[in-house]
């Protein structure tokens, strides 16, 4: 919303300066985007007389001037063609610094002659892009008059933001009332006194929807002008609305969007004479068109609701004229059209067909419905006062939907909910000048908002309105009691555990990354993603189109950019959601990390090798650990999603049902699918899926010690290749729980007819005594006997 | 050879040894079995018992003085051999050591501790919701029925329409959250909500994902002034400031009622931001008190309940105190801007170590 001061003040009794209203209009919620104040930045330029302009005597394009500035007669060499004598310009003398270039002027001799002074164009003082010539001041305008004023610009012109709820701040005189309320001035009555029409209007206005449907349009006020003359709006009106950013068209045109801006309150005005029969306001048959005045033609559906003649429709109530009945420079009859649209169904009529007018923007945040017959007398008079001619009486179908509600404000609403100290009278005062019709009484104030405001409905409303006008900065800091004298712990496991896997990773080297939550779709496909209840209906671009169904896909990505950026050898991680379905309980926490390349880079103590699914089988369970579970209670068996290497991959599960994490190298085919070099080796575990933590209590449990030395004895068993080593540590620690302590297993190699050789070193732990030799005979041989019993082994000979 | 003479002799033959074969044959000469002082040794029993005594006597204490003083001279030796072997064995300390990933943790992780740390201390939970949102949870119950103009502003993106015509959305800020927790907790609340949020934009400064955090509070006397306070004791703790001036505007969203925007004071210099000095304004949140529709949705008495929500962008206020320039930058997981703008793993806020 643009207005320039003058307009302001055609409304407001006011001596504040244009800062002291910026400063009003930010704290009363109309914010301040811009002032463009040109009488600041044109401070250095003035009028000047230029008395002659001959030709230079050494150049043939230059002209030599004598000019009367305000410092006294100066000579100026300018290249303008423009440039004659007895013309008004604007002058620059030395010392000023030039808008366009912000360079420092300074006199200088060109071509011999001394040039002491500059004649601007409108580019130099950024204007406009105008460099043809200097500039042609019209007016008689005394030397030394600042320029911004005798260019017509020295009228600061306010851009204001505009909350979505405050459609009377669409129209300036709603500006100007808050602005009064406010103290910054004295709101000047509304000039609106009823014309008296001289004859009936031959065109009839009828309202017709179905019913339930009236509120459409509910009111509509018409009245028809004969003998009017339309051609240019007069200067005033043009630089006013030119100012805040319109084009003028034509007297009758530039009233109506005059009259918007004025009042929030959009008009149209039809050439009578191209109108058939009779007007009204109905619903739109199916595939209906009209040719609107962008220039576009637009097909209509049911539902929205136009305005119409016998013959056609000829605007979109509330959004946007028609071509063939709108007005032209020889219009002589005209009928003018102040209603009332249903907010909803112009937002919704306006989004179909894609039209964005300062009609529908009015209309769809709500424009005044007591205001309708208000702004028809307005425009009335103007268009007498400009275009001449005489006005029926006014047509008036329909009725103002009714607004009228009471709302109680309790008199210590504003303290308990705004926190501010207000005086009662000063509260009353201003919601009395805000147009409210209050009602004092004990237990409070009965408030009646005025038609303008349908955004107050509740009590809360009114303590806004009375904390905004106040200015919230007078609310005083009020300190919230602290719910426990030593903050009580607020983090759930959960969040504890996504803490603990982001810390933990970085330890581990990892560069912890945030990627999209969304990826292409050949992508959600190679992770088990892409269905459609989780592919974006209005996606922003073909490289985001799914919500991804495990933070891999974005990981490898991500490595795939970094090698193409000369990165190598390095790990990255996320912790973030991951989506199974469009239900709550599919979205899920994980925390998920890749490795690339070498395990460390080259360097001179070798040592270096290719990342494997060992150490992304570390990182798995270091995070489990991390999370304060331990990972040797959980299994891990061959296998993982078909993203992995089908041979080099594992899942981490607690039983078959409860899979926690997978780990593994990404399956090689995936890597050439995305075009990233491998070998990259990654893990995603679901931090949902962790089990809650046991402990109870703040008390470890006691640590038993045994003072007796533990002893190792190795076993060299010979397996079949399916015969995991898990089953084989599971079955040597078996042979007797209480003994052995720890099974680890030290060397795996093939033998030459395929099996395998495991070595496995068994720890015993004595409990009461040393062990003698035939006691650790025995049970080694218990051990052989569980290994071989549950796998097959033999002992290597 | 008197005993003095064998004497002088060995332990100067002892003292010239060089390295322990040197010393070794001086020992077997001395005290070996075919010794000079063995074969004195076994000479004593020709002698009569009184020479034998006196001689025997003075043999035992060369015996002993030798011995002593070839472990002695050992002791000399190996340490010599030692320091030689040492000498020989030094590295170029200069040379790296084993190369290690360094690991860093993302700026909005770590912001995301730091907000909790602040908001913790007051006794704010920490909520939590879903991405996928429906219409309800998102737009109705906040108060942005599906005509509301407001609604249109949200950039939303939309899922495909089910079979029954509804369509999930893609949560357009974290405020469902109110909605969640008002629908499960019974006040009083004190809630943070931080996570992502997502709107069909993409600029300079915008991007389709972002972070934010939401606040919550609810119970029957917070109101304007405790927002207000809470604020600002939020942006210096945040900001790590002594003191930092606060504008609140007047403002609108459809969920609160009173609402305020609030902007910090800052300074611009050569292109970064300082907060807490300077003559500039930031906008950094939006807020205001609980529209009663909000909590007439959730269940509660609105006549009885009241209390304040805000949102800020995680990312920006994360942009605003580390002078990260680039938003999009955030989602891009260049390793470049990984590692610079990342945390230490063990870089932990806290409010009694201090948040940076």
């Amino acid at each position: 919303m643009k207005f320039t001061l003058s307009w302001l003040k055609d409304y407001l009794e006011t001596s504040a300066t244009v800062d002291e209203i910026a400063a009003g209009l930010l704290g009363i919620g109309l914010e301040v985007e811009d002032i463009s104040d040109k009488t600041k930045a044109l401070s250095a330029f003035t009028v000047a007389h230029v008395k002659t302009a001959e030709k230079h005597p050494n150049a043939d394009k230059l002209r030599l001037c004598v000019v009367e500035t305000k410092d006294g007669v100066k000579q100026v060499v300018c290249g303008a063609p423009n440039a004659r004598g007895g013309m008004t310009a604007i002058v620059a003398l030395p010392g000023v610094v030039i808008p366009v270039t912000g360079q420092v002027f300074a006199p200088a001799t060109i071509r011999g002659s001394e040039s002491q002074a500059m004649l601007c164009s409108e580019r130099e003082l950024l204007l406009s892009d105008e460099h043809d010539g200097i500039i042609d001041v019209a007016g008689d305008w005394p030397v030394g008059t600042l320029a911004a004023q005798a260019l017509g610009l020295d009228d600061p012109m306010f851009y204001v933001k505009v909350t979505a709820n405050r459609p009377d701040a669409l129209g300036i005189y709603g500006i100007a009332r808050d602005l009064a309320a406010k103290g910054l001035g004295t709101l000047k009555p509304l000039n609106a006194a009823p014309v008296k029409g001289i004859f009936d209007s031959t065109i009839k206005v009828s309202l017709d929807f179905p019913k339930g449907d009236e509120k459409a349009c509910a009111l509509f006020v018409g009245r028809h002008f004969r003998g009017v003359k339309n051609g240019p709006s007069p200067a005033w009106m043009q630089q006013r609305l030119k100012a805040i950013g319109l084009r003028p068209i034509s007297t009758l045109v530039d009233i109506t969007n005059y009259v918007t801006f004025a009042y929030g309150r959009p008009l149209h005005v039809f050439d009578a004479r191209k109108v058939t029969g009779n007007i009204t306001a109905r619903f739109a048959k199916d595939g209906e068109t009209l040719a609107a005045l962008d220039n576009k033609t637009y097909t209509l559906s049911p539902g929205m609701t136009v305005i119409a003649d016998d013959a056609h429709a000829e605007a979109v109530g509330g959004i946007i004229g028609g071509v063939p009945s709108s007005c032209t420079a020889e219009t002589t009859d005209i009928f003018l059209e102040a209603a009332w649209f249903d907010p909803v169904r112009t937002a919704t009529t306006g989004r179909k067909l894609g039209i964005h007018s300062d009609a529908r923007y009015r209309f769809e945040r709500g424009v005044d419905p007591g205001f309708v017959a208000t702004g028809a007398e307005i425009a009335t008079q103007m268009i007498l006062d400009l275009c001449g001619g005489e006005a029926s009486h006014l047509v008036i179908a329909g009725k103002a939907p009714e607004t009228k509600r009471a709302i109680t404000l309790r008199r210590d609403r504003v303290k308990k909910l705004g926190g501010l100290d207000c005086p009662w009278a000063e509260q009353l005062r201003i919601l009395r000048a805000l147009g409210f019709t209050v009602t004092d009484a004990a237990a409070g104030a009965s408030c009646l908002p005025p038609t303008w405001r349908p955004d107050v409905n509740g009590e809360a409303d009114l303590v806004e309105e009375i904390c905004r006008i106040v200015g919230l900065e007078n609310i005083p800091y009020t300190e919230m009691e602290r719910p426990s004298p030593v903050a009580r712990p607020v983090l759930t496991p959960l969040q504890k555990r996504m803490l603990a896997s982001r810390r933990i990773l970085a330890t581990r080297g990892f560069n912890e990354a945030v990627t999209y939550a969304f990826l292409p779709s050949a992508h959600a496909k190679l992770f088990g993603g892409g269905t459609r209840e989780l592919q974006l209906a209005n996606a922003i671009s073909s490289e985001l189109t799914d919500m991804r169904p495990s933070l891999l896909p974005n990981l490898v990505a991500a490595a795939g950019r970094n090698i193409a950026r000369g990165f190598a050898d390095f790990a990255i991680a996320e912790v973030g959601h991951a989506y199974a379905g469009d239900k709550l309980e599919n979205e899920t926490l994980r925390a998920a990390g890749i490795r690339q390349g070498a395990s460390q880079p080259k360097q001179w103590l070798g040592g270096t090798r290719v990342v494997d699914a060992f150490d992304v089988k570390a990182d798995v369970l270091a995070v489990i650990e991390a999370c304060g579970l331990t990972s040797s209670t959980m299994q891990v068996v061959q296998g993982a999603p078909p993203w992995f290497h089908p041979g080099r991959s594992g899942t981490v599960q607690m039983g078959p049902k409860n899979q926690i994490a997978w780990f593994g190298e990404v399956h090689p085919m995936i890597l050439s699918e995305m075009d990233v070099k491998g070998p990259i080796v990654a893990f995603e575990l679901v931090l949902n899926a962790l089990p809650a933590p046991r402990q109870k209590g703040t008390a470890k449990a006691a640590l038993v010690l045994s003072d007796l030395m533990p002893l190792a004895r190795d076993f060299a068993f010979v397996v079949e290749p399916s015969v995991q080593s898990s089953e084989v540590l599971k079955a040597a620690k078996a042979a007797d729980k209480a003994l052995i302590a720890d099974a680890q297993v030290f060397d795996v190699f093939k033998l030459p007819d395929g099996k395998i050789s495991l070595a496995v070193s068994v720890t015993l732990q004595p409990r009461d005594k040393t062990m003698t030799e035939e006691e650790i005979d025995f049970t080694s041989k218990k051990i052989i006997a569980s290994v071989a019993k549950a796998t097959g082994a033999t002992l290597r000979t | 050879m008197s005993l003095a003479t064998l004497e002088s002799e060995t332990l100067a033959q002892i003292a010239k040894a060089a390295d322990e074969v040197a010393l070794e044959s001086v020992r077997v000469n001395a005290l070996g079995k075919k010794g000079v002082i063995s074969e004195q040794m076994k000479g004593l029993g020709a002698l009569s018992p009184d020479e034998r005594k006196t001689f025997g006597a003075a043999l035992n204490l060369l015996k002993d003085k030798v011995t002593e003083a070839i472990a002695a001279r050992k002791s000399v030796l190996a340490r010599a051999a030692m320091d030689q072997r040492l000498a020989s064995e030094r590295v170029d300390i200069t040379l790296p050591s084993r190369h290690e990933l360094t690991g860093t943790v993302h700026p909005v992780s770590q912001v995301w501790e730091e907000v909790v740390q602040i908001f913790g201390d007051l006794g704010f939970a920490v909520a939590e919701g879903p991405h996928i949102e429906d219409d309800f949870h998102n737009f109705d119950a906040l108060n942005m029925p599906p005509e509301h103009p407001a609604r249109q502003e949200h950039d939303t993106f939309y899922f495909n329409a089910r079979e029954d015509g509804s369509r999930m959305v893609l949560r357009t800020h974290t405020s469902p959250v109110q909605i969640r927790t008002m629908l499960s907790q019974k006040p009083p609340i004190r809630v943070i909500a931080p996570g992502r949020t997502f709107r069909s934009d993409s600029d300079m400064t915008h991007t389709p994902m972002f972070n934010q955090v939401e606040a919550l509070v609810i119970d029957e006397t917070t109101h304007m002034g405790h927002l207000k306070w809470c604020l600002h004791e939020f942006c210096k703790a945040f900001f790590e400031v002594d003191d930092v001036k606060m504008r609140f505007r007047a403002s609108h969203f459809p969920f609160t009622e009173p609402s305020m925007e609030v902007d910090i004071q800052c300074s611009w210099k050569d292109g970064q931001v300082k907060i807490g000095e300077g003559e500039s304004w930031l906008e950094i949140l939006g807020s205001g008190m609980v529209h009663p529709n909000v909590i007439k949705s959730c269940g509660l008495d609105p006549q009885k309940y009241q209390g304040f929500a805000f949102g800020m962008g995680i990312d920006r206020i994360a942009m605003l105190k580390y002078g990260i320039p680039d938003l999009r930058a955030f989602f891009d997981s260049d390793l470049r801007w990984l590692r610079h703008y990342g945390f230490k793993a063990l870089q932990v806020p806290t409010l009694a170590g201090g948040l940076s």
